[in-house]
C-alpha cells in the first residue's frame, strides 16, 4: 500500500500530503502507512458518529473521539485512510466531515480491504486486499498491535 | 412515577434529561465524554454537524434567562436542528390555554424536543410524563429543584482542569438553600465520587436538611476553604427570598464574599468557579473573578458543547437488535 501511495503521490506531484485516518482501524492503517511514508506533517485523526447517516437508528457511538486535524486542511492534498471499504457510507461521512473543516485540494482513498456491498458510488485509489464476503459476513480488524483481520458472521440487520 | 424510569427509556438509554438524581456514573461520563468531542466542533470551519438535522426543538422558557436559552439554541443549531423560541408571556398561556394544551399543540406540529425552564419545581416533569413517544424533554432549571445541564457544565469544567474527581475536595458556597444549582451538582458530585462535598454559608441559607445529601456544612467560610481543590460560589438569588435571610450584603461579603485572602486558605492550585451572572463586591471579589484560578469563563465556553451531548443523547433511538457497523 505505501509503494502504491507513494507512486500515485508522486505521479501527481504531491510533495507534502495531510494524511487523516479513520477510527478505530483507519487510525492504526495510517499510523503506519504515515511512518513507511515519511510524512512530515503529523498525522490526523477523524471520527465520523456525528456524521453518520443511520444516528436515527443506531443512536450515537459510545466512545466518540475528537477529530483532531493537525492543520487547516484548506487547499492541501490529503489521503485518507479506511481499514475495510464496504457500503462506502462511512467514507461519504468523512468527506462530509473534512469538508467541515475547509476545502482540500484533492482526496485520495487508502484502504486495507475493499469487499463488496458497495451502496454509495465510492471507491478506492490504493487497496491493500480484495475480498468478497458475503453480505451477512463483516470483516475486523483487531489491533493495534499486532494487526489482525477476521471473518465474522453478523446476525445484525442490514442498515 | 420513578423519576429514574421517567428519564431512561426500554434500553435504558436517556430519553429525557430532567435531573442528575438517580442516573448512573457511567451515563455522567458517557456525557462528559461527548461533550469532549462536541467541544472540537468549534475548531471546524463549520460550525455545525448533521446529528439532528430535521428535528425541531423547542425553547419553552417560563422564566427569563438569556444565557441559557442562548447557549441551548446554539447547541441545537450547531447539531443542526431548528429551533423556536417561544415567549411564554407573550404566547397562548397568557390567553388562558393550560400547559397541557400548549404542549399538545406544539407536539402536533412535530416538534422533537421541549427544552424547558420554569418557576415552579417539577414543571420538566410534569411535561416529559405528558410527552408523546418521540418527544424528548430537557430541564434547563425548574424552580428550587434542579439544573441538570448546568451542573453537567460545571463537571466537565472541573474534569477539565482536574482530571479525576476521586480526589477532589469541593466547596459549594453561597446560598444554598434557594439553589437548583448546587442540588444538581451536589448529585453529579456524588455521583462522579468525589472525596468530600462542603456546602458553605449563613444558617439562613442551607437547607437544615443538608447533611441528608452526604455533605459537610460549614458556617465559617475560612474554616471551609482549608485543602480545597475547586471552589465554587453560588449567586445570592434574591429573586427566590421571600423574607429576610441577610442582614445586609456588604455584611454578606464580609463573611462568604471570596477575596483573595480567603482564597490562600484553599490548596494552591484550586479552582474558582460560578454559574454566573456573578455580582461582584457580594459572593465574590473582582480580583479573583478575573484572577487566574477563576475558570469562569471556561464554563460559559463549555456550556454548548456540554448542552449538545446532552441533546443528542437524549435524541437517540436505539433498536433492538443494534445494527451492524458502518463501512
Amino acid at each position: 500500500m505505501a509503494a502504491a501511495l507513494r507512486t500515485l503521490l508522486d505521479g501527481q506531484d504531491i510533495a507534502d500530503p495531510v494524511m487523516v485516518g479513520i477510527y478505530t482501524g483507519g487510525v492504526w492503517i495510517a499510523q503506519r502507512l504515515h511512518q513507511l511514508l515519511r510524512l512530515e506533517c503529523p498525522l490526523g485523526t477523524l471520527d465520523i458518529s456525528f456524521y453518520r447517516d443511520d444516528f436515527t437508528r443506531v443512536g450515537m457511538n459510545p466512545q466518540v473521539r475528537p477529530s483532531l486535524l493537525p492543520v487547516n486542511i484548506e487547499g492541501r492534498h490529503i489521503i485518507l485512510v479506511d481499514d475495510v471499504l464496504n457500503t462506502g457510507r462511512t467514507i461519504r461521512a468523512a468527506l462530509n466531515e473534512l469538508f467541515d473543516y475547509g476545502r482540500p485540494a484533492s482526496i485520495l482513498l487508502a484502504v486495507l480491504v475493499e469487499r463488496g456491498g458497495r451502496e454509495l458510488p465510492i471507491q478506492a485509489d490504493v487497496v491493500g486486499t480484495r475480498v468478497k464476503v458475503a453480505r451477512d459476513q463483516h470483516i475486523k480488524l483487531h489491533g493495534p498491535a499486532p494487526l489482525r483481520l477476521s471473518l465474522v458472521e453478523s446476525a445484525r440487520p442490514k442498515v | 412515577m420513578d423519576k429514574r424510569n421517567l428519564q431512561l427509556d426500554d434500553n435504558g438509554q436517556l430519553r429525557h434529561f430532567l435531573t442528575i438524581e438517580g442516573l448512573k456514573r457511567q451515563l455522567l461520563i458517557d456525557i462528559l465524554d461527548a461533550a469532549e468531542s462536541f467541544s472540537s466542533v468549534t475548531e471546524q470551519t463549520v460550525k455545525k454537524v448533521p446529528l439532528l438535522r430535521g428535528k425541531t426543538i423547542v425553547n419553552l422558557f417560563f422564566e427569563a434567562s438569556t444565557r441559557t436559552r442562548t447557549t441551548f439554541e446554539l447547541a441545537a443549531k450547531r447539531l443542526s436542528a431548528d429551533v423556536l423560541n417561544i415567549n411564554i408571556n407573550a404566547s397562548a398561556t397568557s390567553k388562558g390555554e393550560t400547559l397541557l394544551d400548549t404542549q399538545r399543540n406544539l407536539e402536533a406540529m412535530h416538534c422533537d424536543m421541549f427544552v424547558v425552564r420554569h418557576a415552579v419545581s417539577g414543571a420538566a416533569h410534569f411535561i416529559a410524563r405528558h410527552a408523546a413517544a418521540h418527544v424528548s424533554v430537557i430541564n434547563a432549571g425548574d424552580g428550587r429543584h434542579a439544573h441538570p445541564t448546568q451542573a453537567m457544565l460545571d463537571m466537565f469544567t472541573i474534569r477539565h482542569h482536574k482530571g479525576d474527581f476521586h480526589r477532589l475536595r469541593v466547596a459549594i458556597v453561597g446560598d444554598i438553600l434557594h439553589s437548583r444549582v448546587a442540588r444538581s451538582q451536589i448529585h453529579a458530585l456524588s455521583t462522579l465520587g468525589v472525596e468530600e462535598i462542603r456546602v458553605i454559608g449563613p444558617k439562613t441559607l442551607i437547607p437544615p436538611e443538608a447533611h441528608t445529601l452526604g455533605v459537610h456544612v460549614h458556617h465559617d467560610l475560612r474554616a471551609g476553604l482549608r485543602d480545597i481543590d475547586v471552589v465554587i460560589m453560588l449567586r445570592l438569588q434574591h429573586e427566590r427570598m421571600l423574607g429576610a435571610f441577610l442582614p445586609s450584603e456588604h455584611e454578606y461579603f464580609q463573611l462568604y464574599g471570596l477575596t483573595e485572602a480567603k482564597l490562600e486558605l484553599a490548596k494552591p492550585d484550586a479552582i474558582i468557579m460560578h454559574p454566573g451572572p456573578i455580582n461582584r463586591g457580594v459572593e465574590i471579589d473582582s480580583a479573583v473573578a478575573d484572577g487566574p484560578q477563576s475558570v469562569i469563563l471556561n464554563q460559559v465556553a463549555h456550556g454548548t458543547a456540554v448542552r449538545m451531548a446532552i441533546m443528542a443523547k437524549a435524541m437517540q433511538r436505539l433498536p433492538s437488535p443494534p445494527a451492524r457497523e458502518l463501512h
